[in-house]
Formats: C-alpha cells, structure tokens, sequence
C-alpha cells in the first residue's frame, strides 16, 4: 500500500466503532432499547443496579456478533469472557460495565472498500460485546445534573480496526462500509444521529519507515464529514507540535464541529486503572459450532459475494459492482431495474449518476426513491430501442423524479423528445447539409476526422437533437462513403 | 402439645397440617418470645408482627381450605442480606439505611410460596464480612449459650434465632463459611449446598463466585425441607444450575444399599483430611469432633485418611478473591441512586469519598480496599490470577479426595464461640479462623455443620461434613442418621 505524505509525515490511522445492536432487548436485562423514551422509563432493576439484581446475557445480541464475525471473515470465538471495567460515574449504575477484555467473541477479520478507484483493506483486531452507559443531563435540573438510565445496558458491538488507514479520507470510507455492513446484516438501524453507530478515531504521524508516532484518540464523532474533518486537523495540528520540537502525548481529544478543532480532554497519566477481571456473574459464553452454522444459514448474501456475483454474471466493472452493493436497498433496487429487463451496466450508470447525485443533494434513501427501478427500466428500454436519446432520457427521468409525470412514453409523447430514426427523413436532412457544407465534405475527405463531427453537429441541429445520433452517423459515413 | 418454640420446621408444619396449631397461634407465640428475649440477644433488625398475623391468617385460610404446601403456616426469618419487597433491607449497613427493594429475593420468593411465614429481617455482618456478627452496623447478636460470646457470622442472627428458639428455621448465606461457622457456634444445623443450586438473585452480592444461600434449622430434617423449597433453577441468575427441583427431604430418607437398622451408614467411607486435624485445633473441638466420628463409625461409617494439602492456601485465596469480588459489587452503593448520601459535599468525588466513608463501616472498607489493590494494575497476575490457579488446585484436591471416600468431615471451626471483643484488633488473626470452611467455599461444594458436643465452658461444637458437588441429599442422610442416634441438636441453651 502507498500512502500519500502529508507534509512529509504518513498519517496512521485505527479506528473503534461502537455499534448499538437492534436486539429488542438490553443486553442483561429485559428492559426494552427503543430510543426516544421519557427518562428512565425503561430501566429495571437490573438497570438501575438495585441491590441483589444480577445479569442474564441476551442472546440475540450474540447472534449479532455472530453474524458480524461471519461476514468480515473473523474466528467466531467457541469461548469467550465477560468482564467488569470498574470505575465511578453516575451514569454508570454498577460502578463497573461490563465488557469483554481478554477473550472477546470476535477475533480478526477485514473489511474491504474503495476509495476513489483504489481497493484497500483493513483488517480487524476484534469485535466484542458490551453494554452502554446511561447518560449524564447537565441542562436544565437548576445547577444539578439528571440522569437517564434508558440507554443503560443496551448492547454494543465494538469493532476495533488494526492500524490499516492512512489519510481521513480511507478512515471515513472504512467507517461508511462498516456502517453500510451492520445496516445490510440487520444488526444495527445505522442511526448515527441517535448514537447507534459511533466512531473514535486513533491519530497518529510519522515519517515513512519510522516506528508508530504517539497516538491521541478522537473519541465520538458522528458524521463522517466530521470524521474527515477532525482527522485532518489533528493531523496537522500534531505535525505542527513534532515541528515545533514538542512531543505528542497520548490523550483522548474531542472535535468541535463549530470550531473545527479539537481538543484534549484527558491525557493518559490522568486515566484510570479499569481494574478488570472476569465478571463472576456471568459464565464464559460458549458459542456451539452449530449456532455458528444456524447463523451462516440465516446470513443475507453478504455484499462482497453479491459484488463478485454482479461482476461475473452481470459484466459489471469492479467498481461499479461495489457501488451496486454499497447497501441492501441498492443491491435490491439494482436486481429489481435488472429483472424488469434493463441492461446492467445501464442500471449501474443511472445508480450512480442520476440517482446518486439527486439523492445525496436530497438526503434522501433509494428505496424510496421517487423513480423506481421499475420506471427507471421502462426509461433504459426506451434508449435501448432507441426512441429516445440520452439527453432526452435525463429530461424524461427529471420529469419523473420531479414527480411532473409518472408515465415514461407519456413523458416522451408530451415532450416532444422521441428521436428521429426514420433513414427516409434523415437521408434527406443528410442531403441537404451536405449541400450548405461543402467546405466540410471536402475537408473530411482530405483526411480531416473534425470534419465529420461538424457535420453529424449540424444535422443533429437541423432535427433540434432528435435525429438518432447512432443513425447519423451511420448514414453519413455510408454517403460521405 | 410442645410449646411452639420446642418445635423444629417438621413438627411446626405437621402441627398445622392437621389443625392441632393454627399459624397465627405460633407466629403470635413466637413473637412474644421475640419481644421478651431479643433486645438481649439482637438477632433481628426488624420485626413485622402486623405482617407476619396477617400472613399467618391467610397461610391458616389456605389450610383451612386444603390448599396447604409443605410448609404453608411455618413462621421463619430471612437474613437481612436478602432483599425484601415488604420490609427494609440492608444487609448489616448503613449504607442501606432506609432501603426498600422493590421485589423479593428469589429465595424468599420461594419461600413465600411455599406458605412460609416471614417474622422479621435478621442480623448480620455488614454486607456479610465478618465470622463473629460484630461488624453489624447496628449492633452485635449475641450467642444465647453465653451473651457474652459471638453466635459466629456473618449470618450470626440467623443462627442466633434459631438457637435461642424465636423462629424454627431461618435463612443465611455462606460466602466462606458463614452458615456453617455461626451454625456450629450456636449448636444448630445448616447447610450450604453446591454453588448454583440456590439462586443469588435479591442476595446482596459479597463475593459473587461464592455466595450461596441455605437454611439453618435445629434439624437435618429441617434443613432438608427448607432446601427443597428455596431451591432450583432461576432465569435471573446466570450461575444457577438448571436442573429439575430436588426433594431434599427424600433424599435425606433414602436407605443407602447394604444398610441396616442399626447401621444407616454402612458403606459410607467419610475422608478425614490430616490438614483439617492440625497440632493447634483447640482440645475441645478436637473431642467433640472425634466422638462426632465415632458416632458415625458406629452407624457404619469408615473412616478414611485424606489429604487436602493445600488447605493453608484456602486463607490467602479467598482473602483475595472474596475482597476483588466484594471491591467491584459494593461499587454501586455510590450515593446517586439509592441508599445513603452524604448531606454535604463539594463536587461529584466529595459526595462519592464522603458517601462511602460514612455508609460503610472498617471491615468493609478494608476489603474493599484489598480489592481494589490486589486487582489494580501490575497486581493482577501476581495475586489474582496466582488466586484463581490456586483455587483450580484446592478443587483438584478435593476430586482426589472423593476417590477415596464419599464424605469429607472435619471441624468447622479451630475453636468454640469466642469472647465478644476479643479478636477485633487484628483482622488476619480472625481470617486464620476461617481455614476449615473456606477450602469446601472455593471449590464450590456442598458442606454442613453439625452439633456434635459442647466443648469450653458448655459452647456448642459443630462436625463438618463435606459432599461432592450435587450431593446434598448424601449429606443430609449421613446428618440425619447421625441426628436420630444422638440429641445434640435438640439441646437449647439455658436461660431462655
């Protein structure tokens, strides 16, 4: 892997992603997870700590590590430990939470994405199962902070990333492609927003060939723009410090969107000793191989597969194929334009181009996409058997998309955008440029290839751009023969 | 008619079966004993008369109506460790001053259903740390064979309830031995089975890999019907063991293969440890446990010679497990949610530092302490880590025991009750006391103390019996044939 400079120093980065998993319920407790619930309404006993409660492992947020080690193509530990991670804050009902340290349940795997055109992969050190604090409210209580044990006990998966990155634009595609892989296996709604899926980001700098620099972590940014954002400042705010003779500290930073800094909010000779061990509650969870196999079997096509799938069968380019799987929905979307009989590579041209670019102008999600791939192959039928031409079809899908319209050939009819393909009508026109251009006609057969386009220029002008492109040129040649 | 105090869990219940005695009857009795003899004795920290009458009305309406259970009517008492919908808990501490759980411990749910009748919550070592009862936070029980003795701990009301004849039978917990020692102080019986077969759930948690409840009771018997009920698997409590319900009390009674009348025991090999009969075990105890085992050869016993070996490494063990258990479970008794706070404080650690080192008392705070230490980093592995291959070891022992024989028997304790006070300088002199108890703890296995003697002035000696892990029903048979040949356990302290 090369990795561009930053003014002179290779940037290294790792990342911890801690994914809220869709279980119906907690992690240890029965208390359900929905998001939004007056404060503390859904805290049990268990979640509030009260004396003599004790914790029950979920099993459906196993299944969800299981389904994620499967697909980035981690061991599936047989055994693994939980254990307490003790220290004090009153969002922290037992005092500890309980994690996994030593033996976490998913032990390696990668995860592979592009960047522009490139393919990169970065592999994993391990995902493990743990249960999220409660939240501190330091608004509104008169000076005294509440607090909010909802979220207390909701499961996570934290995923933590080998230091594989090397500038903020891999780290925030690595991240997108994780997110895209929960959301597609169904064990996390991807609701950034809501803190379901959460990115701390290890920055460090060195120059080529030198050992890892000091590291600081970024911790809880939610938007990948920040993600980009925070890494290169901090990558530079720590290239200026090794300039100026300093040397970096390890420290957690947090990034201020409206500044667009960030800051250090402990360093490490302030953080605290866990005091971990293995939490005597809970036995060692033993993943039987047959629950692994159940879980293969219940798997979605993964998108890598799908991916190799859409390249072999369907023709598609490398790229376009990864593009074609960069969600569930748009695979969905993709077969769907392709089983209502529109050319492949065509549909992945208009995912990528039209609709791409209206949706991320729109925020908005492609299976609700105001043209759906039904409609979208009505429209790639009617390039194909060329009533229309291109430019004509992204007038037509603007109609659609706008929501002017909702049928393609009434779109056409009303619009006037059917091309010409009569040979009769066109060899006429053709005649009759010929005769206006002379200049032209005796410039391309002298050998100018220029000549020609001029040509095919004012005959698609004579026919106001409705004359089939592929029909004039044809012809042309055939008279200029 | 016996008067009701007389009367153990099977009689009381029998009674009520048959309408000779109504509940309300002996709970009302059992509560003018309590009013007459328990401000000397402080084995409760809360009685609920009104509760109780109202309970025993109804337990007297379901006999009435031919619903009765087992034990529907009996009157006993929960230590205060258990957590209690309709009374206070808190577990010896200050820290839970005012607490009121908001459900029941699954063990006293059981109970409850059973048709038991709770009297009150019962005396004990604050969050169970203590052999001697003296680290209640509000104050110490009293041995009723000598006021002036410790009834044992941590579960020291428990046991002193039963001894002084308030409740027939009673609820404790054993982390290291804190059935079996006050049991074998007060000259009762109890019985802490395997880990896992009792559920933890509403039991204030002191050393999680070895809490355990169990009933403490005058009687094997009693204690084989009291287990039956408290006992079994429990969704809420992910080191239960799941396995069917147990009938206790029938497995207590079933004839071994090759006995007799005469000899119950015939076949059974009882392993005497070497490590478990030590040059300085005090005299008395000696003697009183010697006679114990001559009782059961003469029921058809064979003693066997076993070796524990490691059985001096139990005390450094279990003062290290216990205390990094105990360090992170009383973490959550911080002030923010529940129990005390500190009325004045600066910032978030001030309320913490005050909260905590008001509501807890020494014992506690230096467990805590070790704790916190020996798990801290750059520790972990040298005492921690050294603590757990230990206890896989003290285990192992006791596996290469039980090849050789079926029970383990030995004393509970180096000495009889000692005098109140006296120990209370020196913590680690207290631990040494533990040694017999806290091997059969780490390993997980079931364990029984048993009156068999009185030794210095008149106090009560208890035998200890050891099973293998499920064996329960093993140990209270070879307890219960010991019980029919001897009267010992039916002996009550004079004076009361």
């Amino acid at each position: 892997m090369t990795s561009k400079l930053i003014r002179g120093y290779e940037v290294v980065i790792g990342l911890e992603n801690h994914v809220q998993l869709s279980t119906q319920s907690k992690i240890f407790s029965g208390s359900s997870t929905a998001f939004g619930a007056a404060p503390n309404t859904q805290a049990s006993p268990v979640d509030l700590a009260l004396p003599g409660t004790l914790p029950v492992l979920n099993r459906a947020a196993v299944e969800r590590a299981i389904r994620f080690g499967l697909a980035v193509g981690a061991k599936v530990a047989p055994l693994s430990i939980f254990a307490r991670k003790n220290y004090f804050y009153p969002d922290l009902p037992k005092g500890y939470q309980i994690s996994q340290f030593e033996i976490p349940v998913v032990q390696g795997g990668a995860v592979e994405f592009f960047v522009g055109d490139v393919r990169h992969k970065v592999n994993l050190t391990r995902a493990h199962l743990e249960e999220d604090a409660g939240k501190s409210l330091h608004e509104d209580y008169h000076g005294q902070s509440g607090i909010d044990l909802n979220r207390a006990g909701t499961p996570l998966l934290e995923i933590v990333s080998e230091p594989d990155m090397r500038s903020g634009a891999e780290a925030a595609e690595y991240a997108k492609t994780l997110h895209a892989l929960v959301m597609w296996l169904g064990i996390c709604d991807g609701n950034m927003q809501e803190g379901s899926f959460r990115c701390d980001v290890n920055v460090s700098v060195r120059k080529p060939g030198e050992p890892f620099g000091t590291r600081r972590e970024i911790k809880n940014l939610n938007s990948f723009r920040y993600l980009v954002d925070a890494v290169n400042y901090e990558v530079n705010w720590q290239i200026d410090e090794i300039e100026d003779g300093r040397k970096i500290q390890q420290a957690t930073v947090l990034y201020n969107p409206d500044t667009g800094e960030t800051r250090a909010m402990r360093s490490k000779e302030d953080s605290a000793d866990y005091r971990y061990f293995p939490d005597p509650d809970l036995p060692p969870l033993v993943i039987a191989p047959e629950w692994v196999e159940r879980v293969k079997g219940e798997m979605p096509e993964l998108p890598a597969v799908m991916a190799a799938r859409f390249e072999s069968a369907d023709g598609l380019p490398a790229y376009d194929a990864t593009m074609m799987t960069q969600s569930l929905a748009t695979a969905r979307y993709y077969e769907a334009a392709k089983a209502a009989g529109a050319t492949p590579k065509l549909v992945a041209n208009w995912v990528m181009g039209e609709i791409s670019k209206r949706l991320n102008a729109s925020g908005g999600e492609i299976d609700a996409a105001p043209v759906g791939p039904e409609l979208l192959a009505r429209l790639i039928a009617r390039i194909a058997d060329g009533t229309i031409s291109n430019n004509a079809a992204k007038q037509v899908f603007e109609a659609l998309w706008s929501g002017e319209a909702g049928d393609v050939d009434a779109v056409i009819e009303a619009k006037g955008l059917k091309q010409v393909s009569d040979t009769g009508a066109i060899e006429a026109i053709l005649d009759e440029v010929l005769a206006a251009n002379p200049k032209s006609v005796d410039e391309y057969r002298a050998g100018k290839d220029k000549a020609f386009n001029a040509l095919v220029g004012q005959a698609m002008k004579a026919t106001k751009g409705k004359a089939n492109p592929a029909l004039v040129n044809e012809l042309l040649k055939k008279k200029l023969g | 008619m016996k008067p009701v105090h007389d009367m153990g869990v099977a009689e009381l219940a029998a009674a009520l079966k048959t309408r000779a005695l109504s509940s309300r009857e002996a709970v009302q009795a059992l509560l003018d004993r309590i009013a007459t003899h328990d401000r000397a004795l402080g084995a409760f920290l809360h009685v609920d008369a009104e509760g109780a009458l109202v309970r025993a009305a109804a337990a007297d309406a379901a006999l009435a109506a031919g619903n009765g259970g087992a034990l529907t009517g009996v009157p006993l008492a929960h230590k205060d460790i258990y957590v209690t919908a309709d009374m206070p808990t808190t577990a010896g501490s200050k820290m839970l001053d005012g607490y009121r759980s908001p459900f029941d411990a699954t063990v006293v749910a059981r109970l409850n259903t059973a048709g038991t009748v709770s009297l009150g919550k019962l005396n004990c070592d604050e969050f169970a740390m203590g052999s001697a009862n003296e680290n209640s936070a509000w104050f110490p029980a009293h041995n009723p064979w000598d006021v002036g003795r410790v009834p044992g701990g941590s579960s020291g009301g428990s046991a002193v309830a039963v001894a002084a004849r308030l409740v027939p039978g009673v609820t404790g917990t054993d982390t290291g031995g804190s059935i079996r020692q006050p049991a074998s102080f007060t000259g009762i019986t109890g019985i802490k089975p395997t880990y896992g077969v009792c559920s933890r759930y509403g039991m204030i948690a002191f050393a999680s890999s070895l809490d355990q409840a169990g009933p403490m009771a005058r009687s094997a018997e009693d204690c084989a019907l009291l287990l039956s009920a408290m006992s079994g698997f429990d969704e809420r409590d992910a080191t239960s063991v799941q396995q069917p319900p147990q009938d206790f009390h029938a497995q207590m009674l079933a004839a071994r293969e090759g006995a007799s009348a005469g000899r119950p025991l015939a076949g059974l090999r009882i392993g005497l440890p070497r490590e478990f009969f030590p040059a300085g075990l005090s005299a008395d105890v000696n003697a009183a446990v010697r006679a114990g085992l001559a009782e059961l050869e003469k029921l058809g016993a064979t003693l066997v010679d076993v070796s524990l070996p490691r059985t001096e490494l139990a005390i450094p063990v279990y003062y290290i497990i216990a205390p990094a258990e105990a360090s992170s479970n009383l973490s959550r008794f911080d002030g923010v949610k529940f129990g005390h706070r500190a009325a004045q404080y600066d910032d978030l650690l001030d309320m913490y530092k005050k909260t905590r080192a008001e509501g807890f008392g020494t014992e506690v705070k230096r467990r805590i302490m070790i704790g916190t230490y020996v798990l801290s980093h750059g520790y972990y592995d040298a005492y921690y880590l050294q603590a757990q291959k230990l206890r896989r070891m003290i285990a192992d022992d006791f596996q290469q025991c039980f090849t050789q024989c079926d029970l383990i028997a030995g004393p509970v304790a180096p000495t009889v009750a000692w005098k109140q006070g006296e120990g209370k300088d020196d913590p680690t002199q207290a631990y040494l006391a533990d040694i017999f108890t806290l091997p059969g703890s780490l390993a997980g296995l079931p364990g029984m103390s048993v009156p068999v003697g009185a030794g210095e002035g008149g106090m009560p000696v208890g035998l200890q019996l050891i099973a293998n892990y499920f064996k329960e029903g093993q140990l209270l048979h070879a307890a219960h044939a010991l019980q029919q040949a001897t009267d010992w356990h039916q002996r009550a302290p004079a004076g009361i």
